[in-house]
């Protein structure tokens, strides 16, 4: 039974959301969550490569051969890539700067390939397109919400994206945690967010 | 000892998997066993060195000649892919011994990011030749010892009786995150 549009959708919000249900695209998950800004604005682009490379490849799919397929998803998400980065390099350039190495890396990330090959390949053009849009804010939900622990726990306030720095925790009387904002505190607070997730039971 | 200090930094300091963040889909799904581990460091090592010395070629005589900086994500991203197609069916062809150990791990590498992220690095950080040669070849060593040293520690904890929530990529992450602390005790050295 086909399911209905709306199932597409909300199962990249809960049910199969990225990185925690779907253990892919480590890479800017760990590394671009120092705050919440950088989480969200790193969210949204892989949201529009993710929308813009399904709907593609799905009106392509009856063209591409199956052999080669693999290297065609490639080329279409490369191409997306590039125009998210002179995009951001025309219109957010400081968030193009602090996000660095990670968005050419959005072309390697294996949530965007995953789903191109899973169900992109597979459904036609609008389930392709809610598929794409639920993973995608899925996956800014996420790294939004580990950018905004990381950032509270390590710096004390929470940078709200397009809104004022919000101030949480007093931090004149005790270190701040910085480790949190570190390296280490990537794998970490990751690992003790998907520990969360693996408690709340699943249907 | 430019160059000395140029190893040291890649493998230690600026960890390409503790550090940096990059390959950590290959560095979580293949640590399971000390046999992959090995097997996918040294696949690593191999095709980041090639992929190293063709990216830097194909910029600096290609594409910056030309003005076609742009073009540069898709550009590498279609040479490591071809590569990485190309030197499977080379080992497959002429060493078959080393193709029965590497493998299932080539094919893995198109996507590992780390491969593209260190051929970036080069670019981004405007290396001579021979100096982005080594660096790809250091990066590609420090993935190899973090991931082997990872696995090590993942067959361990395998023994361990780890509480339910925790078990798995959870647990190996913060495991993960303990290692990235001692190699965060690198930071000084350079």
């Amino acid at each position: 039974m086909a399911k209905t549009i709306t199932q597409e959708f909300t199962k990249g919000l809960w049910k199969e959301i990225p990185p925690f249900r779907l253990v892919l695209g480590l890479c800017p998950v760990l590394g671009v969550t120092t705050t919440m800004e950088n989480g969200f604005g790193m969210g949204l682009a892989t949201t529009f490569v993710l929308v813009c490379s399904n709907v593609l490849v799905s009106m392509l799919r009856n063209i591409i051969p199956s052999k080669v397929r693999i290297a065609c998803f490639i080329v279409v998400i490369a191409t997306f890539v590039c125009l998210v980065e002179l995009l951001m390099q025309a219109y957010a350039y400081q968030l193009f700067i602090t996000l660095g190495v990670f968005i050419p890396l959005i072309v390697v990330n294996c949530i965007v390939l995953g789903r191109a090959e899973a169900f992109a390949s597979k459904n036609k053009v609008i389930p392709s397109l809610a598929d794409g849009l639920g993973i995608g804010i899925g996956f800014t939900l996420s790294l939004s919400a580990l950018g905004a622990v990381r950032e509270i726990l390590g710096t004390g306030h929470v940078s709200i994206p397009f809104g004022p720095l919000v101030t949480l925790l007093d931090t004149s009387w005790y270190p701040a945690f910085e480790f949190m904002v570190k390296a280490p505190g990537a794998f970490v607070g990751l690992g003790l967010m998907l520990c969360l997730m693996n408690l709340v039971p699943q249907k | 000892m430019e160059y000395l200090t140029l190893i040291i930094s890649c493998i230690l300091v600026n960890n390409i998997l503790l550090a940096k963040f990059l390959g950590n889909c290959p560095f979580l799904g293949t640590s399971k066993k000390m046999e992959t581990a090995v097997g996918m460091g040294m696949a690593v090592i191999f095709v980041m060195v090639v992929a190293g010395v063709i990216t830097w070629l194909i910029w600096h005589k290609v594409l910056v000649p030309l003005d076609l900086g742009y073009l540069r994500t898709i550009a590498f991203i279609l040479i490591i892919a071809s590569l990485v197609q190309f030197v499977e069916m080379f080992l497959k062809k002429s060493i078959p011994t080393l193709y029965a150990g590497l493998g299932i791990f080539l094919p893995l590498i198109t996507t590992n990011c780390a491969v593209l992220g260190a051929t970036v690095f080069n670019v981004d950080d405007d290396l001579s030749f021979l100096m982005a040669t080594v660096a790809s070849f250091a990066y590609a060593v420090g993935f190899g010892l973090a991931l082997v040293l990872f696995a090590g520690l993942r067959e361990r904890i395998m023994l361990a009786r780890v509480p339910k929530p925790l078990q798995d990529t959870s647990i190996g992450l913060i495991t993960a995150g303990v290692m990235a602390l001692a190699f965060a005790g690198f930071s000084g050295m350079v």
